[in-house]
């Protein structure tokens, strides 16, 4: 268990170092797939299949096939290391190591409540009752933010025409 | 605990790739990759998210799951929103530097 999570943390942590630290936009995008997909892994250990196949489907699937489509749309493929140099790297630096330091501070020292962890079980069923139940009205809310920002985006990126 | 894991290791894994996220945010000036970076941060979300669901158990079973899906389809609404504005402003502007993009500023 320690072993495979030690492999996937290190995959999410390297892949995540490229797409932060890479001069290449594409390089970035593509090392988000590991990163996902680690992330995705880290979901099934922790038992939540369902969550993992959703980070698979929407994330990979999804969104980094957008981003992928977006950088090629955008600079072409010879043009892609224009303006991807860094604005006060060191600022960056330091405002990340400070925050980082409070987050950890912080981790560290509270006395987190940790129950007995439950045994690895199908969580399709609890998650729909979820949905339906207790959540039935932010799932609802969500419908009607996925539509107006299916509408938005075909409505900011279609050509303007002018008669 | 499970097996030797216990919370903290997923709470360090959240913070690191919330940290590496939140650098990439805050040096590119390429807004695909400013996008990216803020993927990352919300990936990080989940996985506290997950793993305080699985470390708290009690009646709440499902709780952390079911945020962690609303987040991802608030972060596949944002991708969708965020890369058509990126798409619309290189076609007016030819480039997709945030620095470029001021004309709104009066």
């Amino acid at each position: 268990m320690r072993m495979v999570f030690a492999l996937f943390a290190a995959l999410i942590v390297s892949s995540a170092g490229v797409t932060a630290f890479s001069r290449n936009i594409v390089h970035s995008a593509f090392a988000l797939l590991g990163a996902f997909a680690g992330v995705a892994g880290i979901y099934v250990l922790l038992a939540a299949d369902f969550v993992a196949m959703v980070q698979i489907f929407v994330y990979i699937g999804g969104i980094l096939v957008l981003t992928i489509f977006a950088v090629m749309l955008t600079q072409g493929l010879t043009g892609v290391n224009v303006s991807n140099r860094a604005v006060g790297r060191i600022p960056a630096l330091a405002t990340t190591l400070i925050v980082g330091a409070v987050m950890l501070y912080a981790i560290l020292k509270t006395p987190w409540y940790e129950v007995k962890a439950h045994s690895p079980a199908p969580t399709t069923y609890g998650i729909g009752n979820a949905f339906l139940g207790a959540y039935v009205l932010p799932f609802e809310l969500a419908s009607i933010v996925l539509l107006a920002a299916l509408i938005g985006a075909i409505v900011i990126s279609r050509q303007e025409s002018r008669e | 605990m499970v097996n030797g894991l216990t919370l903290n290791n997923f709470l360090i894994l959240g913070l690191a790739v919330f940290l590496l996220g939140a650098y990439c945010v805050l040096t590119r000036r390429n807004a695909i990759g400013i996008l990216m970076g803020i993927e990352l941060m919300l990936n990080a979300a989940n996985i506290n998210y997950i793993a305080f669901s699985f470390f708290g158990g009690g009646g709440a079973k499902y709780d952390g799951q079911v945020f962690a899906i609303f987040v991802i389809m608030l972060a596949a609404a944002e991708a969708v929103v965020g890369l058509a504005i990126i798409l619309a402003i290189y076609q007016n502007l030819r480039t997709i530097d945030v620095d470029a993009a001021e004309t709104l500023s009066g």
